[in-house]
């Protein structure tokens, strides 16, 4: 088969087995795992194949013209390069993974087929943004990942939380997708194509006449999609759904398809340095921001999710230097680890029976009792603190590299405005990001006081598959360093000697500080007042005692982010900025009066207008009828000499009208 | 003219000779008692709407049917008359007697004889009255029935076209006759099939009015 | 004879049974004023009747057939309206015209012991009366 068919067959395979798994779900149960887990790998071995056929040469591109659709033509195209190939086989991993993973953490699930179908969906749907070459039929795939995410994240839709959390993810990327739309639209109508190769001939031909505006409409479309600033504010919430999800819907893939966009139209950004610029604003307030509200969370996987936010980032930091490469170099090695840390988070919430990193600091021995989601985790905190020679090192140190190449002045691709702020607010980021990891570690490894509940050991599917992912987290990046410049535009990915020691060193830093303050705050014992909710039952499955847990947080703490827990080292680190923090520096609060409070107040006006006004003018348009009707009602007295009087008075006028005619007087 | 022309275009050149010799201040004698026996028949006619004694009024009627009755012999028309005389004084006068003893009808003067639509009633009557007199005599003044000759309405010429011309509908009306015999008895049964269970009746009917 | 005193006689007649039709209360007396519009009618009939069958010569002598029709005609009504008007009285006590309301909108139709005040009695006495006839 030629790589063409092969990267067809790719994004198709998990569609047909989401469709089959949706057919099948209820009439034969028995097919229903091995229609979610062997689309993906077949789909995994296919998407290797195609990336060892391309090997970083010349893209593939393919298009077919299905039908002709208006002035500018919409085509089945495809295109593969590096980027699309390894991010591909970056996809149909962590989606193997986590299907495999679900099958445990899911296992007494009812909705499991359905939810397993629209895993498979989700998954054919990234793969077919990857591959796409013409941007309308990414847009597609687009936007069947935002529907995925919203069932999915719904997905226990029974608690009010997660109800609320799905339909908020869905209503803030579309808040993005809209002007995505248009300025989509926009591109195509100055590059008279669909097709990405086109368009990019046409941005090197400076053939876009208004490179700015649709730079700035298309960011915001990212900048819903990849969660970042101001449109991130779903992502937190959207950890109502359940772990799997969170790994590979808002950690590895989905968020990284905006990434993933502004890389394959890089060009086209980087003929606006205005867009650049607030590319790297974007960046840089997403990634210091997201990192200290990380420090103030309770929920362990809200503390991922907003440090989700943070890589991402840096992704954008380094696009907004012009270095699509390290930003998907990032994008792949962070796709792994982030993966790792929320599986391995799902199987500590099993085992823990909660998600409070509060309520874990209280256990003992917890770390007993999950080895695997220990160790796997500490090396997937490790690679996303950066420390050395893990893999999140080497791509970070990319990025870093990239911005100090910028400020340096060795490039003309980016203003050195850009350079400065991503270098200082990644550097800045780098000092949170080890200090929050660290505060994760210790707070749920290291807790001390009663022991933890013993649930026997995990299922196989869901540890084996951490260590599946930890390979990468450790190796990937040091290992693919040198290689992948072939992959992508050929520049240079090694980490620079300078922000390695300073990157290193600011990790270290921020490490060593929360330790020592974690040392202060235990060492109070007597502040070590009883706190936590654990779940109802904990011999339940894994998804269902998340669920419990995610459902019973805000009434055992008052708050869903953050807990009151004195013992907390990020309370003290933080100090009076903790609060903001906790609440995500009250973005929601002020979405909340730009827009929910405008709808509510203009949806209460129409009711009043329909109720009152339109409603009146019904009733009296109703009024006229009705007393006609009761005036007529009154005639109808049931006396019959009556009726017969009206008929004969009306007999004689007639015919008396009639004889006046008649006789012509 | 026009409603004179309609009637009968055919009469109106001997009518219009024959109305230029007799005019309405010189009656003959058939239409002076013509005249006479209709302003008793109008008269009886008028009481017999008016009175408020039930039985005086079919006793009126009586008197408006038969001179009815004259009219028709001052028309020539015999037969017709005396089966006038027949059927209407002899019979359906005193079927109305009948009714009004079984209804129960009171014997004297009863207030309420007339309902509370009399004055509506009056307003149409008058109305229709006024348009159809002028109407009648705006078409009719001229016309003249010559009624010297052989009477028009003798037995035997009526019996004559009865049974020559018009035999089928006077089958048909006997079937008509015979139908309308068949519903009064069974409109009767019917009420002597509840008379049988009458006393139910009025006990439920008792029990409803304590209601 | 001009014609014109037959047709007025004939108007005012049915007039007069007109006016008894729609101001009588009681259905005999209604009755009564149908018979006189139908004689009414007649005179008319008989009348241009024999006025055409001079000045036309009009041998049918249809206007007479007819009058003599509608005398058979309004025998047979009389004894179906009085059937009718018997049955009435017996199942609702009274023969008035205006209190048979029952198609009357709203006040659900006054039965046979509605608010006519001593219907129930008459009701009542009828009913003695059918079953004393029946004994």
């Amino acid at each position: 088969m030629t790589t063409t068919t092969l990267a067809v067959l790719v994004p198709l395979l998990p569609f047909l087995g989401a469709i089959a798994g949706l057919l099948l779900g209820r009439t034969a149960p028995g097919f229903v795992r091995p229609l979610a887990v062997l689309p993906t790998f077949v789909s995994l071995a296919l998407a290797a194949v195609v990336a060892a056929r391309q090997g970083g040469d010349g893209a593939v591109d393919a298009a077919t013209e299905l039908t002709p659709t208006g002035s500018v033509p919409v085509e089945l195209a495809l295109h593969v390069d590096g980027f699309a190939a390894l991010t591909a086989v970056l996809v149909t991993l962590v989606a193997g993974c986590v299907q495999i993973y679900s099958t445990g953490y899911l296992r007494d699930d009812p909705r499991y087929p359905s939810y397993a179908a629209l895993v498979s969906l989700f998954t054919s749907a990234m793969l077919l943004v990857v591959y796409s070459g013409d941007l309308m039929v990414l847009l597609v795939g687009w936007e069947v990942m935002g529907i995925c995410s919203y069932f999915l994240v719904g997905h226990y839709w029974e608690t009010p939380e997660a109800r609320a959390a799905s339909l908020k993810a869905f209503l803030v990327t579309k808040l993005g997708d809209v002007p995505f739309l248009i300025g989509l639209f926009a591109l195509a109508t100055d590059a008279g194509s669909f097709r990405i190769t086109r368009i990019l001939g046409a941005v090197a031909n400076g053939g876009i006449e208004h490179p700015t505006l649709i730079a700035l409409l298309l960011l915001a479309g990212v900048a819903g999609k990849s969660a970042q600033f101001p449109l991130h504010t779903w992502l937190p919430d959207a950890m109502a759904g359940p772990t799997p999800v969170s790994a590979l819907i808002h950690a590895a893939t989905m968020v990284a398809a905006g990434v993933y966009f502004v890389a394959r139209l890089l060009p086209l950004f980087e003929a606006s340095r205005a867009a650049m610029v607030v590319l790297a604003v974007m960046a840089a307030v997403t990634m210091a921001g997201s990192a200290l509200a990380a420090l103030a969370q309770d929920d362990i996987k809200r503390v991922l999710a907003y440090s989700t936010i943070g890589q991402l980032g840096y992704m954008t930091g380094a696009l907004a230097v012009a270095d699509r490469g390290a930003a998907v170099f990032h994008l792949l090695s962070h796709g792994a680890f982030k993966a790792l840390l929320f599986l391995a988070a799902g199987v500590i919430i099993h085992a823990a029976g909660t998600n409070s990193l509060a309520a874990m600091s209280r256990m003992g021995h917890l770390r007993d009792r999950v080895p695997d989601a220990y160790w796997t985790m500490t090396v997937a905190l490790l690679a996303l603190a950066a420390i050395p020679p893990f893999s999140g090192f080497f791509s970070k140190e990319a990025v870093l590299g990239v911005a100090e190449h910028v400020v340096t002045g060795h490039t003309e691709h980016a203003p050195a405005a850009a350079g400065w702020i991503v270098l200082l607010a990644g550097l800045v980021t780098a000092l949170f990001t080890a200090a929050y990891a660290t505060r994760l570690w210790l707070l749920a490894f290291r807790g001390q006081g009663t022991e933890a509940p013993d649930h026997g050991r995990q299922p196989l599917t869901m540890t084996v598959v951490l260590w599946v992912l930890a390979v990468p987290s450790l190796a990937f990046g040091g290992l693919a360093f040198r290689v992948l410049p072939d992959w992508f535009d050929g520049q240079d990915l090694t980490p620079t000697l300078t922000t390695s020691v300073l990157g290193t060193g600011v990790a270290l830093v921020g490490g060593i500080i929360t330790y020592a303050t974690w040392r202060h705050t235990t060492a109070h014992a007597a502040s070590r007042v009883p706190l936590g909710a654990v779940a109802a039952h904990p011999e339940g499955d894994a998804g269902l005692v998340e669920a419990e847990a995610i459902a019973s947080h805000e009434a055992a703490y008052g708050d869903i982010a953050s807990a009151a827990d004195p013992s907390d080292p990020g309370r003290l680190l933080l100090g009076p900025l903790h609060r903001h923090a906790a609440a995500g520096f009250h973005l929601d609060a002020v979405y909340t009066a730009l827009f929910v409070r405008p709808v509510r107040a203009g949806a209460s006006l129409v009711r009043f207008l329909d109720r009152e006004v339109v409603e009146t003018y019904v009733r009296g348009a109703g009024a006229l009828p009705r007393w006609l009707g009761a005036a007529v009602r009154r005639a109808q007295t049931g006396n019959l000499q009556t009726y017969v009087s009206a008929l004969l008075a009306g007999t004689v006028v007639l015919a008396v009208a009639v004889v006046l005619v008649a006789t012509g007087a | 003219m026009t409603l004179a022309a309609a009637a009968g275009t055919a009469a109106h050149a001997t009518t219009a000779t024959a109305a230029e010799t007799h005019g309405f201040l010189s009656p003959t004698g058939v239409e002076i008692a013509f005249l006479l026996v209709g302003l008793v028949t109008l008269g009886a006619a008028v009481i017999t709407v008016t009175t408020r004694q039930l039985v005086h009024a079919a006793l009126w009627l009586v008197v408006a049917l038969g001179g009815l009755a004259v009219e028709y012999l001052l028309l020539t028309a015999e037969f017709i008359a005396w089966v006038q005389v027949l059927i209407y004084v002899g019979s359906v006068v005193v079927l109305l007697l009948f009714g009004l003893m079984l209804t129960r009808a009171p014997i004297g003067r009863s207030p309420d004889a007339d309902s509370g639509n009399r004055w509506v009633a009056l307003a149409v009557s008058v109305a229709a009255a006024a348009a159809l007199v002028w109407v009648v005599v705006d078409a009719f003044r001229t016309t003249w029935i010559d009624l010297d000759g052989a009477p028009a309405g003798s037995t035997e010429v009526t019996g004559a076209s009865l049974f020559q011309h018009w035999v089928l509908p006077f089958e048909a009306l006997s079937v008509l006759l015979l139908a309308a015999l068949v519903g009064a008895i069974v409109l009767s049964r019917k009420a002597k099939a509840d008379a049988a269970t009458a006393p139910t009746t009025g006990t439920r009917r008792d029990t409803e009015g304590a209601r | 004879m001009h014609l014109a005193y037959p047709a007025v006689l004939s108007a005012l007649l049915f007039c007069t049974g007109l006016y008894g039709v729609l101001a009588r209360r009681n259905a005999i007396l209604v009755l009564m004023s149908v018979e006189l519009m139908l004689n009414a009618v007649n005179l008319n009939l008989v009348a241009f009747d024999v006025w055409l069958s001079r000045a036309a010569e009009e041998t049918l002598h249809s206007g007479q057939a007819l009058a003599l029709f509608t005398i058979a005609i309004a025998a047979a009504e009389i004894g179906i309206g009085l059937a009718i008007v018997l049955a009435v009285y017996r199942n609702r006590g009274t023969s008035d015209i205006d209190r048979l309301r029952d198609t009357a909108e709203g006040h659900g139709g006054d039965g046979p012991d509605g608010d006519v005040p001593g219907g129930d009695a008459a009701a009542t006495r009828a009913a003695a009366e059918k079953a004393e006839a029946t004994a």
